[in-house]
């Protein structure tokens, strides 16, 4: 039996409670024994971000603090965080302090969740069924800072009844980009217009993402535009069975 | 025009009120180039490695400027030209206005260049009574718009061809057609006298190869060479930074350029200009004067992060693939420098206090990084500028208002105690009925009011915790 601490992050603390329950049942199913460290806040990336790596650090060693009780690798449902704790955490201590050790150690085994079914356990098949048109946005920091190009792919390739239809611009930037998003409303609705109008004429009437703060944009964006079209996070298509579509 | 230094570049303020017709007109014209990049990158197996090696060489020679200016300022002098080093834009200008009384220039004809808009040349040509005029198409219609470029190689790209020609029709009293041929036939028949009685002429230059003190420009229209060889004088205004060491580097520098611009293999033209006329039987000028301009470039170099900003080769691909310049297009960034690099270089030409919005100008999705030829960690340094503004660093004191800091302050401190995070996160779905509508949060108080402006917000519902500690106990 494996093991694993389950990184929820603040979009999904927040917004998505049924995901998060999704992702627990499904890594369970594989057998994966699961923990969740209770103290863990945010990754602290949206200070980090916008400039204040002053203020990440203590929001930095909180998350560390909370994930080192054990060395069981971290999960997050969300590639943006995930690659904020892999790619920046070690750069925000000197090198040699212990906290530069700790964050170096966090970050070599911190996952972003369809990477670690892929990659870690070897997986794209979960037994999951979901008779629907998908098509799939790539989310940037997932797609370009972690890399992950083909593994959201692969995972949905393997689901019963998926029928995947590709979007253009599929890898241009929805608009949310964190504080971006409030900083410059304007410019950012007309990014996530323009990301509505090829999901709407993709002609799928599912898109998937596999992060938190893309979801609630496109997911919102497409509310607004009174379309039926379903923006869910990639766990969900995962954790969806004959009997739940 | 350029020609005054912005106190304040007011991004968001322009976004507010982006014309309609500027991200269609943008939009159509850059999704031809990243189409055109994208096939011609395709085509060559070794284009990761050329990619490296522009940038290695790059990065080599902006950390080595002192030798190679040296050894190119030796190698146009050997050549019989003339170098000019100038500090800064004033300098820039003053020497070219020097040169130009001397020689009692009245008229100058100019090829595209981003260093005279950098230093707003034809302002102060026009301020001592000379006529100046613009010979790239592109730069020849925003000149007649009265505005500087929006893009760095299609400095009109924010005009559709029915604005072009009612800008003709108003400027030259004549009934242009919306015809793209037509329009480069009238101007041309316009400029071709103009070089043929210019005294001046003035151009830019993509690269200064140091071992033979070469000025090489990249063109497609020919007016480059029209500019440089029919007037007695020819004067190159180059920022410091475009030296390369010697032709062998050149080489490379040839392969990603055009191909990075406009997806071509090679531009129609490249020129290798070295000093002037030998004889006076020999086409070409009687003088070449090559101004060097420093204007911020040394300064720039002091910072390990962000002199990487000085490897650009001003292709203009990070802007064509970048989402936030395609939805506002080039002037939103309130400087002769647009996109992606003109987030990064205009806040370390001008200070961080009169753009300290463009670095936050961008979602940090990366495309830029993607597609830069000489591999600039664009997002790396869009981090870096923006830690320079909200905290400050050896190069600047912080220009973030106070109002923001506090915030920051204050959001650190509630994610850093969790226990104020888990309280705030059971206590925010309070607010969910008085906002809620068919499942979405709509109307929310400032600031999260700038978000449901634009889409709604799914209502606050912590419930993972609960269920979590629920199932285990």
């Amino acid at each position: 039996v494996s093991k694993a601490q389950l990184f929820i992050t603040c979009l999904g603390d927040q917004f998505c409670t049924s995901t998060l329950q999704n992702m627990t049942h499904l890594l369970e199913a594989l057998g994966v024994e699961l923990s969740f460290p209770s103290e863990q806040t945010c990754c602290g990336q949206p200070l980090f971000n916008n400039g204040f790596e002053d203020k990440t650090r203590p929001v930095a060693l909180n998350f560390l603090r909370a994930f080192s009780s054990s060395d069981a690798p971290i999960i997050g449902p969300s590639g943006s965080c995930v690659s904020m704790v892999k790619h920046h955490y070690p750069s925000l201590f000197k090198t040699g302090t212990s906290e530069y050790e700790l964050a170096v150690d966090i970050a070599s085994r911190t996952f972003e969740f369809t990477e670690f079914l892929v990659h870690q356990l070897k997986v794209t098949d979960v037994g999951a069924v979901y008779p629907h048109k998908v098509t799939y946005h790539a989310s940037c920091h997932y797609l370009r800072e972690m890399g992950l190009k083909t593994e959201a792919k692969a995972l949905l390739a393997a689901v019963k009844g998926l029928e995947f239809i590709s979007s253009s611009e599929e890898e241009t930037c929805c608009g949310f980009g964190g504080a971006f998003a409030v900083t410059f409303p304007e410019v950012s609705r007309s990014m996530m217009e323009n990301k509505v109008k090829n999901i709407v004429s993709s002609g799928a009437d599912t898109v998937v993402t596999c992060e938190p703060g893309c979801l609630m944009n496109v997911a919102g964006g497409l509310h607004k535009a009174g379309s039926s079209i379903r923006a869910m996070h990639i766990i969900d298509i995962l954790a969806s069975r004959e009997d739940s579509v | 025009m350029s020609h005054d230094l912005p106190s304040y570049i007011g991004f968001e303020e322009y976004s507010k009120h982006v014309p309609a017709s500027i991200p269609s007109a943008v939009q159509q014209a850059t999704s031809r180039f990243v189409g055109g990049r994208a096939a011609r990158v395709a085509e060559l197996p070794e284009w990761e490695q050329l990619r490296q090696m522009g940038s290695d060489i790059r990065q080599h020679t902006i950390q080595n400027l002192d030798i190679y200016l040296t050894q190119l300022e030796a190698g146009i002098q050997a050549a019989g030209g003339h170098v000019h080093w100038a500090p800064t834009a004033e300098e820039a200008r003053q020497i070219v206005l020097q040169i130009a009384a001397e020689n009692h220039v009245k008229t100058v004809v100019k090829s595209k260049s981003m260093a005279t808009e950098e230093i707003g040349l034809n302002h102060a040509l026009e301020g001592a009574g000379i006529e100046a005029l613009e010979t790239d198409l592109g730069e020849y219609i925003i000149q007649l718009a009265g505005t500087g470029p929006s893009h760095i190689i299609v400095p009109a790209v924010h005009l559709k061809k029915e604005e072009i020609a009612a800008l003709f029709s108003e400027n030259l009293n004549i009934n242009a057609p919306a015809d793209p041929v037509e329009l480069a036939r009238l101007a041309r028949e316009i400029l071709r006298e103009k070089f043929l009685n210019a005294g001046m002429g003035i151009s830019g230059g993509n690269f200064l190869v140091a071992e033979t003190g070469t000025l090489v420009m990249v063109t497609n229209e020919g007016n480059g060479r029209m500019c440089t060889t029919l007037p007695d004088l020819h004067v190159a205004v180059v920022g410091i930074d475009k030296v390369v060491p010697d032709w062998e580097s050149l080489t490379v520098f040839l392969k990603l350029l055009a191909r990075s611009a406009t997806g071509q293999k090679l531009s129609t033209y490249t020129q290798f200009i070295t000093g002037p006329r030998r004889s006076e039987g020999e086409f070409g000028p009687r003088e070449f004067h090559l101004v060097l301009l420093d204007n911020g470039r040394s300064r720039i170099l002091k910072d390990p992060v962000g002199r990487e900003v000085l490897k650009c080769i001003r292709c203009g691909a990070c802007a064509n693939v970048c989402p936030v310049y395609k939805n506002v297009g080039g002037f939103a960034y309130g400087s002769f420098i647009s996109g992606p690099i003109g987030a990064i270089l205009s806040p370390q030409i001008l200070g961080t206090q009169a753009a300290r919005e463009l670095p936050y100008a961008s979602t940090l999705c990366g495309a830029c990084a993607e597609v830069c030829p000489v591999k600039i960690p664009i997002p790396t340094i869009l981090l870096h500028l923006r830690r320079r503004v909200a905290q400050g660093d050896e190069f600047s004191a912080p220009s973030l208002p106070a109002p923001i800091r506090a915030t920051a302050v204050l959001t650190s401190i509630a994610l850093a105690w969790n226990w104020v995070y888990r309280l705030g996160a059971r206590l925010l779905p309070v607010i969910n009925p008085l906002f809620e509508h068919h499942g979405w949060l709509s109307g929310l108080p400032y600031p999260l009011s700038r978000w449901t402006k634009v889409r709604p917000l799914p209502p606050f519902a912590s419930r993972f915790r609960r269920w979590w500690t629920a199932r285990t106990h």
